[in-house]
């Protein structure tokens, strides 16, 4: 009731009541639209997308059993099997009660079913693995769920995709929707979609995570990152999934 | 061993160029960087490559520290036998990779 006369006495003053996301007018963005046309010809050819020697690596990976235990072929078949399934990830596990990431999901699947021993996210492994499940949903449009039991953690990255961080006091939404589009020392500054990754990154010389590159910014805006697995994360990559609504998935995609 | 990428057509008229594709995993260490104690890091890039398709040169090079990581090179031939593609590169550390690729001439 309170929530309500506010929201009524907001709009007579003329203050707009819609949350940050609403906010966000136009339409979603991919950073391949803007990257150059270099680095575009690079992710539009396969063989040329230096991504795909990760993918090389998955493929190798996903039908190699360790001594007596079964590979991941062994049990989900081909990786065209996951056609679809990269696209609704991170994902709510009902067992655990909180969402899930594509290489969590991976990352258990190894040490639960495949008595491997526990891998750092960034690791090649799981780049390598997450990289060929992300191919197989390329093209399809992200459809990452954001209601229902995934609704706190949509709302938790909501409120921290507008929280002002580190000494820059900069928070996602000041450069990634109100300056998206405008230059950071030469660089264009994207609207920061997450739908191409795990990525090549010409900076990085390598295959990254969205992990890496959130770390990144954090870094830039001098605040003290999130660890590696924060939930803090996973709430901004659902976030940004249902951000990005309306874009396809594009790993493994190049920037630059 | 290092990951490479190779794209070459599996079939080909006679007498048609084709193009050739090679990507290289490699971080091309350039030497010239410190690492967090100040240390140089060592080089190690991969400084030599040849291409050969039937025994005969195709393409020699020799690559520099400046050459980003992970390098791609793209080339042309013309199809004239089948056979086979012999790829071989040495990196700073002596080691040469040799990976073949075959073509078949219709």
């Amino acid at each position: 009731m309170m929530r309500v006369a506010a929201c009524a006495l907001m709009a007579a003053m003329g203050v707009p009541v819609a949350p940050i996301s609403a906010q966000a007018a136009p339409p979603p963005r991919s950073g391949y639209t803007d990257a150059s046309p270099a680095t575009r010809a690079m992710q539009d050819d396969d063989s040329v997308n230096p991504a795909f020697l990760w993918v090389q690596q998955g493929e190798t990976l996903w039908s190699t059993a360790r001594d007596g235990g079964t590979s991941c072929a062994g049990c989900h078949g081909a990786p065209a099997s996951m056609q679809g399934v990269a696209a609704r990830y991170p994902a709510f596990d009902a067992a655990r009660g909180r969402p899930v990431t594509l290489a969590q999901r991976i990352e258990l699947c190894r040490t639960e079913h495949q008595g491997e021993e526990r891998l750092d996210q960034d690791s090649e492994t799981l780049l390598s693995l997450t990289a060929l499940l992300g191919l197989q949903s390329r093209g399809m449009p992200v459809s990452v769920q954001q209601d229902g039991p995934m609704q706190p953690f949509h709302d938790e990255g909501a409120r921290l995709y507008a929280t002002q961080f580190g000494q820059l006091n900069l928070s996602c939404h000041q450069c990634h929707d109100e300056l998206a589009g405008q230059t950071l020392a030469g660089s264009l500054i994207p609207q920061g979609h997450a739908n191409g990754y795990p990525l090549y990154r010409l900076e990085w010389q390598s295959l990254g995570s969205l992990y890496r590159r959130i770390r990144n910014c954090l870094t830039g805006v001098r605040a003290t990152p999130f660890a590696p697995d924060a939930p803090e994360l996973i709430a901004i990559e659902i976030y940004l999934a249902g951000r990005g609504r309306g874009l396809v998935v594009e790993t493994p995609a190049v920037r630059p | 061993m290092v990951r490479v990428l190779i794209n070459v057509p599996k079939k080909a008229h006679r007498g048609e160029v084709i193009e050739i594709k090679v990507l290289i995993s490699h971080p091309m260490e350039s030497g010239q960087r410190r690492n967090e104690m100040g240390q140089p890091i060592p080089r190690d890039i991969i400084h030599s490559f040849r291409c050969t398709y039937n025994n005969q040169v195709v393409l020699e090079a020799e690559l520099f520290p400046a050459v980003a990581a992970n390098p791609f090179l793209s080339f042309f031939a013309v199809a004239e036998d089948t056979g086979t593609i012999v790829f071989a590169f040495t990196d700073d550390h002596g080691t040469e990779q040799v990976e073949r690729a075959a073509i078949v001439i219709e």
